[in-house]
């Protein structure tokens, strides 16, 4: 904001309003545009994991699927009590089953609903007894029975777990160690450090999603099985 | 310091505020937790009513201004009190994850986004507050 010039008379205070307010707003513009330009030059390729962030994408603790040597690996983050995870979840198993052996998921947890913590504590138990899968797929599939209004009960998710084998004292035991906490609180920061706001969230070769949608994550594992070939 | 001036330092706050707030959705891809939208209720119409009050200057602005201020500065005052710790968050249905209580920057050890909020709203209150006493002089 330049203030006019002395010399000039005080005549009309409405001169010098008009000058500081159009002044006022063409600086706040300028400086919106400019910290526009700034910030979005010093963010290149926003399609791009951070090279820096690729390690935060594959912990060794996750759970995956399919051979450690595949050249596409797809991280998924996912809620237990989300439907669009659960929705999901055949429909990964689907891209996988077309291209085998090409494919390895990669399981990453984002709790986001209120209570979800201790049902993944639930799967990362099950998973010391060796049934990760079968309770993860349990779990999934009776999703209306233990997250009713989106919040999740894992009081109510034990009776869909019975008859998988498992020896819930044991389970009860290890969902409170503090390796298990360590798992979630690990894969809760990766979460926020990749920006991960919505579930289920997927990075194809540490590509994340241009938008939601299945055919998007499909065109993604499509191109990268076709860089690999 | 005339009434006008006054005015024109609130607007002056709640066009930066704004604009602000849009470069941290729309520039940093910060996604705003409902509290934050409230805010935003309240803040972006004063941009607009409260230039609108200056040229030519109409005393009442400043009432219309008070009556967007002061609800977002109870609102804003309400955010910081959660971001704080004093109150818990129990009321949130932030479907995409957002928890009110979350922090996503920290300028110099205690500058959050929600404590710009509340020193906006402040500013804003003053000044419209002086402008008031001002011009019923």
């Amino acid at each position: 904001m330049k203030k006019p010039a002395k010399t000039q008379p005080k005549k009309k205070s409405g001169t010098n309003q008009n000058t500081l307010f159009i002044g006022a707003i063409a600086v706040l513009l300028l400086a919106f545009i400019g910290g526009k330009y700034f910030y979005s030059s010093s963010q290149t390729g926003a399609t791009e994991t951070d090279p820096a962030l690729m390690s935060t994408l594959v912990r060794p603790h996750a759970m995956t699927l399919g051979p450690s040597t595949a050249p596409v690996v797809i991280v998924e983050f996912f809620d237990p009590a989300c439907e669009t995870c659960a929705a999901f979840y055949p429909l990964v198993k689907e891209l996988m089953a077309a291209s085998p052996d090409k494919i390895k998921l990669v399981l990453r947890y984002a709790p986001f609903h209120r209570g979800s913590d201790a049902v993944v504590a639930a799967i990362e138990a099950a998973r010391r007894q060796g049934k990760y899968w079968q309770a993860l797929e349990a779990l999934l599939k009776s999703q209306h029975g233990w997250a009713p209004n989106h919040t999740a009960q894992m009081d109510l998710a034990w009776p869909f777990l019975e008859g998988l084998g498992l020896d819930f004292a044991q389970m009860r035991k290890d969902m409170a160690s503090p390796e298990i906490a360590q798992i979630i609180a690990q894969d809760l920061a990766d979460v926020r450090a990749l920006g991960v706001t919505k579930t289920p969230e997927y990075f194809v070769n540490g590509k994340p999603l241009p938008s939601f949608g299945y055919e998007q994550l499909k065109a993604l594992v499509d191109e990268a099985l076709a860089k690999a070939r | 310091m005339t009434a006008w001036h006054l005015v024109f330092g609130a607007w002056l706050v709640a066009a930066t505020s704004t604009l602000g707030a849009l470069f941290l959705s729309d520039v940093m891809q910060l996604p705003p937790c409902s509290l934050c939208w409230y805010q935003r209720i309240f803040m972006f119409p004063m941009a607009i009513v409260l230039a609108l009050g200056l040229f030519p200057f109409d005393r009442r602005v400043i009432r219309y201004g008070l009556a967007l201020a002061i609800p977002g500065w109870l609102v804003a005052g309400f955010h910081q009190l959660l971001v704080a710790g004093v109150i818990p968050e129990s009321l949130e249905p932030c479907r995409q994850g957002i928890p009110c209580s979350e922090i996503s920057i920290q300028w110099m050890g205690f500058i959050t986004i929600p404590t710009l909020s509340l020193a906006a709203f402040t500013a804003v209150v003053v000044l419209l507050a002086a402008a008031r006493a001002r011009s019923s002089e």
